[in-house]
């Protein structure tokens, strides 16, 4: 998967992977976690859909119900979603810029380990006496004190640990694309997938750092008696619902542009057509991260906070179909006229567009706030966001899979499974959600686990459960994919088998750990596309060849985030019937964590040299390989 | 990439952003502290939306005393101009007299910590625990957050301190320096919105 110097070689898979440091390593860890979490909240999903399967069915209890839909939606989001787009965001913005690495290597890795044991901590919840119940967005006074139990408080600091991570790697994104893009790429030659993942980390940026207030003081509501929410003691319940949604409305774009980009990335590929638009495109991104902090209140439009906020927020949320607008057409103007070629990359990227766009129009729909009374908790806003999230965020992770599989591991998934595989999503997917809104206009509510039968709503919800099936059929054939498609790889891997047009497909596959030998020149947008059509199909390197500086790997990231995680454990044992002090706990992991962080702070690591002899050797490797295909 | 730079002439103009290290240290705290800034603000926002609920409890004009306030964010204010000194010096290349300005800094620090705690021992004498209303947690938890702030900030310049009391300026520690005494502005910025909406505020009813 990459290409390693001698030095790197020499350690353990398994030390190597806790202690890397390279940003291709981290990003296949976020892919393989992601995955796994995805896959538990899949699950999850298919359990929910088989006890709305049939009328009055008793698959499982009420409170497991709750806690399987509240545990779906937080698992997707934070730990399923935001890493699987970390993923490729780790993988491809340094190669799209031509880095070597990230800006901050060390802080890299420990976004992830944060986010990996908060996710930990999280899914403990099982084991400790239930999983939260109070959905993902944890309304007060649901999740107060006096009505939930245990689960809340894993969410709690589950989500806090997590989201530190989120923020991390959010800030590490923004440096790498100001200070390390190579030379000539103008901040307007940069790929659409550089752009609105540079836009997705500034809402991360100013997103989750509301959302670790907000759950501070749910925590110190929960843990500390704090009154900030319980209306006896002078505490406001809408407190919690504002400051949720002004992280929780900007989330759904932190998930989506970068699933825009990668459309982006795809869809001009195979059109063979440069992107239409592009400076529109960019343009579009910008005002969709700045209007997505300007209406969370829609979120809330029957809190009843008075019909002047609710038409500010009406409009400005209608405002955000303009620059969604452009986009859409930008991407059917790029594919009018192209050289279409449908693999199963672009056929996800180009039937992401009539899907995004049936989620955009029941968008406006939701945003009419007088007509929203009427659609306010039911099916419908299900079928909404559900159509946002799997229509747009996951067929573009699912067409990013596809396109840049052979990148990351060396040989393309198999055609014919994927085509497959597409068609039984898609297929799936609109069966399952395109009736939900139907259910939800004839008045069956969320979040409830059993309906009367002969209301209308057993045949429609049958069939809703028959898509949901599919899709969980389809992501298995997709694993079934990755294994084929690694038993049947060539034996050479490939560099460019889409004929790619950004910088990424300029170098070698397995990617050398130093990316490039030779930091690129970058003529154009589209830079390898225009030396293949001006050039001999080469990029031109800006430096002579020689010693390459490269950061150490470091096991303290690990440890600073094993530390968040024993204090954050400790805090939820004071609900516990602990057989040690809490307190004990808590402070073993805050010095854990503390220490590792002042043991940084102390050693001054300069990284080391992969020599220019080095470098020679491995270049002449990667081109022996190339020749002998 | 520090080899790349020459400083066998004396250190660059700004040292603290002179390698690329330094300068992605420098953009990103940047960045970091304009997250920092919607933390506090929504922690600013919950307590305006709390602070007339005191439940029969302890009022805000009750409770603040202004010259001790005063005293703090004097003390504070201070604190940053010496900062400021301190890496003035840096840039001159002055390790001694950074180090001296730097080590004000933290005392003041120190000093602007110890009463905190006092005034908050105080309040709790006055009864007003963390759980006795809304607008008690709100107070503690902003006014508390801001005190966990000096408290890591301490520590960090402590740690430099210590690590680099004989190291002289070099490429390495000068954005280290450079980065703490951004907080500490940061920090400082912070205590004046602090002073106003919670204790100005607080006592003239606004």
């Amino acid at each position: 998967m990459v290409r390693e110097a001698a030095h790197t070689l020499k350690k353990s898979l398994l030390w190597d992977l806790l202690t890397t440091v390279d940003h291709k390593k981290i990003a296949i860890l976020y892919l393989i976690a992601g995955t796994l979490f995805f896959g538990k909240a899949g699950l999850m999903a298919i359990l929910i859909r088989i006890q709305l399967m049939i009328p009055e069915n008793t698959f499982v209890t009420g409170q497991t119900y709750n806690e399987l839909l509240s545990m779906h939606g937080t698992i997707m989001l934070f730990l399923a979603a935001t890493p699987l787009l970390f993923a490729f965001m780790n993988y491809f913005i340094p190669l799209q810029i031509g880095a070597r690495d990230v800006a901050f290597p060390f802080l890299n890795a420990l976004g992830f380990w944060f986010f990996f044991f908060g996710g930990i901590l999280l899914s403990l919840s099982w084991f400790f006496g239930g999983a939260p119940d109070a959905g993902w967005t944890a309304y007060v006074p649901l999740s107060s004190r006096d009505y939930a139990g245990i689960g809340l408080d894993f969410y709690v600091l589950g989500l806090q640990i997590s989201g530190f991570g989120t923020l991390i790697s959010g800030i590490n994104f923004i440096v790498t694309m100001i200070t390390m893009r190579a030379p000539g790429m103008t901040l307007l030659r940069m790929p659409l997938f550089c752009w609105t993942s540079f836009i997705t980390s500034m809402l991360i940026v100013f997103g989750f750092t509301p959302l670790a207030a907000g759950l501070a003081l749910l925590m110190l509501d929960r843990m500390f008696d704090g009154q900030f929410f319980l209306a006896a003691a002078g505490g406001n319940a809408v407190i919690w619902p504002h400051i949720f949604w002004i992280f929780g409305h900007p989330e759904v774009y932190i998930l989506v542009l970068p699933a825009f980009g990668m459309i982006s990335e795809i869809i001009p590929v195979f059109s063979k057509k440069r992107l239409f638009g592009y400076t529109a495109m960019v343009f579009a991104t910008i005002v969709i991260g700045f209007l997505g902090f300007m209406v969370w209140v829609h979120h809330m439009f029957t809190l009843n906070l008075g019909p002047i906020t609710n038409s500010i927020f009406a409009i400005l949320t209608m405002l955000i179909g303009v620059p969604t607008g452009i986009k859409i057409f930008n991407w059917l103007f790029t594919i009018w006229g192209g050289k279409l070629r449908f693999t199963t990359a672009m056929l996800c990227a180009s039937s992401f567009v009539p899907t995004f766009v049936l989620g955009g129009v029941t968008g406006i729909m939701l945003a009419m706030s007088p007509v929203t009374h009427l659609y306010h908790d039911t099916y419908f806003v299900v079928a909404h966001f559900h159509y946002i999230i799997l229509g747009g965020i996951v067929l573009g992770l699912l067409g990013a899979t596809y396109y840049w599989y052979p990148k990351m591991f060396g040989h393309c998934l198999n055609e014919t499974l994927g085509k497959w595989m597409f068609w039984i999503f898609y297929i799936g997917f609109h069966l399952t959600f395109f009736i939900q809104h139907i259910l939800g206009l004839i008045g069956m509510p969320r979040r409830v686990n059993v309906y009367l039968a002969d209301q209308g709503w057993d045949g429609m919800n049958l069939i809703s459960s028959i898509g949901a099936f599919m899709q969980g059929v389809a992501i298995i054939l997709l694993l079934i994919n990755v294994i084929y498609s690694a038993k049947k790889r060539p034996n050479h891997p490939v560099d460019d088998p889409w004929d790619g047009r950004a910088l990424e497909w300029a170098t070698h596959t397995p990617v050398p750990e130093y990316n490039f030998a030779q930091v690129p020149q970058v003529r154009s947008l589209d830079p390898l596309f225009y030396e293949k059509i001006h050039g001999d199909g080469k990029m031109k390197p800006t430096e002579p060849l020689g010693d390459i500086h490269m950061p150490n790997g470091s096991f303290l990231p690990f440890m600073i985030a094993l530390g968040s995680f024993i204090a954050g454990f400790g805090l939820i044992m004071k609900h516990m019937d602990a057989w040690i002090n809490p307190y004990i706990v808590v402070v073993l992991g805050l010095l854990v964590m503390f220490g590792s962080m002042a043991v940084r702070s102390w050693k001054e690591d300069h990284g080391y040299h992969i020599t220019k002899e080095n470098v020679e050797a491995m270049e002449r490797e990667a081109l022996a390989d190339e020749r002998n295909r | 990439m520090s080899e790349t730079v020459d400083v066998s002439k004396g250190l660059p103009a700004h040292p603290e952003r002179a390698t690329l290290e330094g300068k992605n240290k420098f953009v990103g705290f940047w960045v970091f502290l304009s997250g920092e800034v919607t933390m506090f603000a929504t922690f600013f926002g919950t307590y305006l939306g709390l602070r007339n609920g005191t439940a029969g409890g302890p009022e805000a004009a009750d409770l603040f005393h202004m010259p001790l306030v005063f005293i703090m964010t004097m003390i504070l204010l201070t604190s940053s101009l010496t900062s400021v000194i301190a890496i003035t010096a840096m840039k001159k290349n002055q390790f001694k007299k950074m180090k001296l300005w730097m080590w004000i800094t933290f005392f003041l620090g120190v000093a602007f910590l110890g009463f905190e705690i006092y005034e908050f021992v105080e309040y709790v004498h006055y009864g007003l625990g963390f759980s006795t209303s809304a607008f008690a947690s709100s107070f503690y938890s902003l006014v508390g957050l801001h005190g966990a702030h000096v408290v890591f900030g301490l520590g960090w310049v402590l740690l430099l301190l210590i690590r680099y009391n004989r190291a002289g300026i070099t490429l390495t520690n000068a954005p280290k320096f450079y980065m703490f005494s951004l907080y500490w502005h940061f920090i400082d910025v912070v205590w004046v919105f602090i002073f106003t909406v919670v204790y100005l505020m607080g006592i003239g009813g606004g």
